[in-house]
C-alpha cells in the first residue's frame, strides 16, 4: 500500500523520463521484483514476469513452487513484501475491472446454501455496486455464461449436487460473466473429467481468440503443449517464462522440478526430446 | 381481558418479548456465523463477555445494564481479536485460538466473579446471575436495547444482503471483486457479538452460543437458499424465545434462559431426523427407494441379457430363477416393471411357475439403462 519505498521512487524516476506515464502498457500483466514469504520462509522469490494480451498462458511447477501464491498477489489476497503488479500498464487496484478470477475449486463450501445461477451471478456483485440487487438483466447474463459452459439446465440446482467438474463449470461462468480481460485461474482443471478438461480448454481458446489474456495454473506437464503458448515455470524463483516453443525444455523442466523430472523425461512432450 | 392471566403479568409480557427479539436476531445472524464454520465463535465471544461484566461492575460501581453490556462487548471484541491474532500469527487451528481465548477470557471472568461477591457491597449479588441467565429481572426499557440491536442486525443484513453473501461463500473472490472484505467480517463479527451480548442477561453466558448456533442448524435442514435459511432461523429463534418463556412462566422455579435453549435443541434434533431431503429420515427413505429402483433397473436388464443370449426377444425367464438370485427383492422387482409395462406374465408349460416376457417398452427401456452405463464421450 505504501507508497514511499525505493521500487516506488525508482519507478517514479522512470515515469518522469517516458511519455507514457504508465508502466510497460504493452504488457498484460507486468510484475516486478516480487517477493512473499510466510512468516520467514519465503515462498516467491523476486519474481519479474512478463506475459503478453492475448495468450493462453500456463504457470506449471512443482507443489510448493508457489503457483497459487503467485496469482493470489497478483490478484492483491496476499501482500507481498516486496514487488509491484501492473496490469495493462496501471498499478492492479485501479484496474481491477478488467481482471477475473477462478479460485481453486476446494477453496468454499460446496454445501452453502444457494444455486448454480445465484452463484454465477456473484461475478456481477463488483459491477453492481453497492445496495443494488441483481435483477432481471443480471439473471440473463449469469444464464448466458451458464449457457456458454454447458449448463443452463442446471441453473437452479443446489451446488452441492454438482459434480466436481460441473461445479468448475459454474466457477468458470462466474468468471466469463465478469466480462474480463485477464483471466487468472487456479487449476481449473484438477479433479475433472476428460469430458469437462476438453470443455473447458475450448472456452479457454475462445476467451485467447477474443484477444484476452488468460493465466491459469496447471499440473499436467503432458497437455502444456497443446493446450498453451506461453508458460511460466516457477519454483520460488522463476525458472523460464516465454512462448512454451521457446522455453518448455527438458532442461528448464529439470531446473524446476528437480529430481522428479527423471519420470517425466522418458516422455515425448518436451521440445529437446521431440527432435 | 382475552389472554390467560398469566399474560398480563408485566415482566412476563417483557420476557416474551425480549426473548423473541432476541430470537430474531441471533438466529439471523447466526445463519453467517454457522455458514462461515465460525459455530464456535459465539461461544468464545459469549464466554468472554463475563470479566467484562465484571470489570464494568468494579469500574462504574453499578449494576446498570448498558454499563454492564458495554463491558460485554469490550470484552467479546478484544477475545475476537486475541483469536484473529493466534490465528495469523501462530500455527494453532481456528478451533484451538477459539478454545484458549474462550477459556482464558472465563477463567478471568470467574475469578472477578467470585472476587466481587467477597466484598460485601449490597449491590453485588445477582451478577452470577449472568451466568446462565435471569430473564425475570429484565425491564422494559432493557427491551429498547435489544429491538435497537435486532433492527440495526436485521438493516444491516438487508442492505448488505449480496456483499455478506459473496463473502461467506467465497471470501476470495469477493476480495477480487474489490469488496472490502476485511470490513464486512468485522461488521459480521461485531453484530455476532452484539447479539450474544444483549442475550446474556436473559440465556447466560453458558448457553448463550446455543441461540446463536441453534436456529441457523435447524433452518440449514429445510432448505437450499440462504434467503429461505435466513428466514426460518428467524422464526425458529423467535418460536424458541417464545416458547421458553412462556413455559417459564407455567411455574414458578423454571429457569427462562435454559428453557429457550432446550426449545431450540428441540428444532434442531426435530429438524435433523425429520426435514424434506436432508433429514435422517427422508434421506433413509429416499436411499430405501433408490435401492429398490436399482434393482428392478437391475432385474430389468437381466431379463433383456437373457433374451439377447438366447436370440429370442420373446424370452421367457422363470420368475423362480429370478428370485433365487434377487431373493424376495426380485418379486418386488417384477411386479413394478409389470405395473410399470415393462414385462408381462407368460405360461411356459402348465406344470410350471410364472415366466416373464419383456414387452416392447421394456426392451427400450433396458437399451436405455444399458447405454446410459457406458457415457459416450462427446
Amino acid at each position: 500500500m505504501s507508497t514511499i519505498d525505493p521500487q516506488a521512487a525508482r519507478s517514479e524516476n522512470v515515469t518522469n523520463i517516458q511519455v507514457d506515464a504508465r508502466h510497460e502498457p504493452d504488457l498484460a500483466i507486468h510484475v516486478e521484483d516480487l517477493t512473499v514469504s510466510y512468516g520467514t520462509k519465503p515462498v516467491l522469490w523476486d519474481i519479474d514476469m512478463d506475459i503478453p494480451p492475448g495468450v493462453l498462458a500456463a504457470i506449471v511447477g512443482p507443489n510448493g513452487a508457489g503457483k497459487s501464491t503467485l496469482i493470489k498477489t497478483v490478484l492483491g489476497l496476499i501482500r507481498p513484501a516486496a514487488g509491484h503488479v501492473y496490469i495493462h500498464g496501471k498499478p492492479y487496484r485501479d484496474q481491477r475491472r478488467l481482471v477475473g478470477y477462478v479460485p481453486q475449486r476446494t477453496s468454499v463450501d460446496w454445501d452453502f446454501p444457494t444455486t448454480a445461477l445465484d452463484v454465477v451471478s456473484m461475478g456481477l456483485y463488483g459491477r453492481l455496486g453497492w445496495f443494488r440487487r441483481p435483477g432481471k438483466r443480471e439473471k440473463q447474463r449469469a444464464l448466458a455464461a451458464l449457457e456458454q459452459v454447458n449448463m443452463s439446465s442446471f441453473a437452479d440446482r443446489q451446488i452441492s449436487q454438482l459434480s466436481g467438474g460441473q461445479q468448475q463449470r459454474v466457477f468458470l461462468a462466474r468468471a466469463l460473466v465478469q466480462a474480463a480481460d485477464i483471466y487468472f485461474m487456479d487449476e481449473p482443471m484438477a479433479g475433472v473429467d476428460a469430458t469437462t478438461e476438453r470443455a473447458i480448454i475450448e472456452i479457454l481458446r475462445k476467451l485467447r481468440d477474443q484477444n484476452k489474456t488468460v493465466v491459469v495454473v496447471h499440473h499436467d506437464l503432458q497437455t502444456v503443449t497443446s493446450y498453451f503458448d506461453w508458460i511460466v515455470i516457477l519454483n520460488v524463483r522463476i525458472i523460464a517464462q516465454g512462448s512454451v516453443a521457446d522455453v518448455y525444455t527438458a532442461e528448464h523442466l529439470r531446473a524446476a522440478y528437480g529430481g522428479q523430472i527423471a519420470l517425466l523425461q522418458s516422455n515425448s512432450f518436451t521440445k529437446d526430446t521431440q527432435g | 381481558m382475552a389472554f390467560p392471566g398469566f399474560l398480563a403479568d408485566y415482566t412476563v409480557q417483557t420476557v416474551i418479548v425480549g426473548a423473541s427479539l432476541l430470537g430474531l436476531c441471533s438466529g439471523a445472524l447466526g445463519c453467517f456465523a454457522v455458514l462461515r464454520q465460525q459455530s464456535l465463535l459465539g461461544d468464545a465471544l459469549s464466554h468472554a463477555a463475563l470479566p467484562g461484566i465484571a470489570i464494568g461492575f468494579l469500574l462504574f460501581g453499578s449494576r446498570q445494564l448498558s454499563i454492564l453490556l458495554s463491558g460485554a462487548l469490550v470484552a467479546g471484541v478484544l477475545a475476537a481479536l486475541l483469536i484473529v491474532l493466534l490465528t495469523r500469527r501462530s500455527r494453532l487451528k481456528t478451533d484451538a485460538a477459539l478454545g484458549i481465548a474462550l477459556s482464558l477470557f472465563f477463567a478471568v471472568g470467574v475469578v472477578l466473579l467470585t472476587h466481587i461477591q467477597n466484598r460485601e457491597n449490597a449491590s453485588q449479588a445477582g451478577l452470577d446471575a449472568f451466568l446462565f441467565g435471569q430473564a425475570a429481572a429484565m425491564l422494559r426499557q432493557d427491551l429498547w436495547i435489544l429491538g435497537t440491536v435486532t433492527a440495526t442486525a436485521l438493516l444491516l443484513v438487508i442492505s448488505f444482503w449480496k456483499e455478506f453473501k459473496v463473502v461467506t461463500f467465497d471470501p476470495d473472490f469477493a476480495s477480487s471483486l474489490g469488496l472490502p472484505v476485511t470490513a464486512l467480517e468485522i461488521v459480521l463479527t461485531t453484530m455476532i457479538a452484539l447479539a450474544v451480548v444483549i442475550g446474556l442477561q436473559m440465556v447466560g453466558v453458558v448457553l448463550m452460543a446455543a441461540m446463536i448456533i441453534a436456529p441457523a442448524a435447524a433452518a440449514r435442514q429445510w432448505t437450499h437458499r440462504l434467503e429461505t435459511m435466513l428466514i426460518l432461523a428467524m422464526v425458529f429463534g423467535a418460536v424458541s424465545g417464545i416458547t421458553g418463556a412462556l413455559l417459564s412462566s407455567l411455574a414458578r422455579g423454571l429457569a427462562t434462559g435454559p428453557l429457550i435453549v432446550l426449545t431450540a435443541s428441540g428444532l434442531v434434533l426435530f429438524s435433523i431426523l425429520f426435514a424434506t431431503r436432508r433429514g435422517i429420515l427422508w434421506t433413509a427413505i429416499h436411499a430405501r427407494r433408490q435401492h429398490a429402483n436399482l434393482i428392478t433397473q437391475h432385474v430389468l436388464t437381466t431379463l433383456y441379457q437373457l433374451a439377447q443370449n438366447h436370440h429370442n426377444p420373446a424370452y421367457r425367464t422363470e420368475q423362480g430363477m429370478v428370485v433365487s438370485y434377487y431373493g424376495d427383492a426380485g418379486n418386488r422387482a417384477l411386479s413394478e416393471l409389470d405395473r410399470l409395462g415393462y414385462v408381462k406374465p407368460a405360461r411356459h408349460l402348465p406344470e410350471e411357475g410364472t415366466h416373464w416376457i419383456l414387452t416392447a417398452a421394456g426392451i427400450k427401456e433396458a437399451e436405455r439403462i444399458l447405454a446410459s452405463l457406458h457415457p459416450v464421450e462427446s
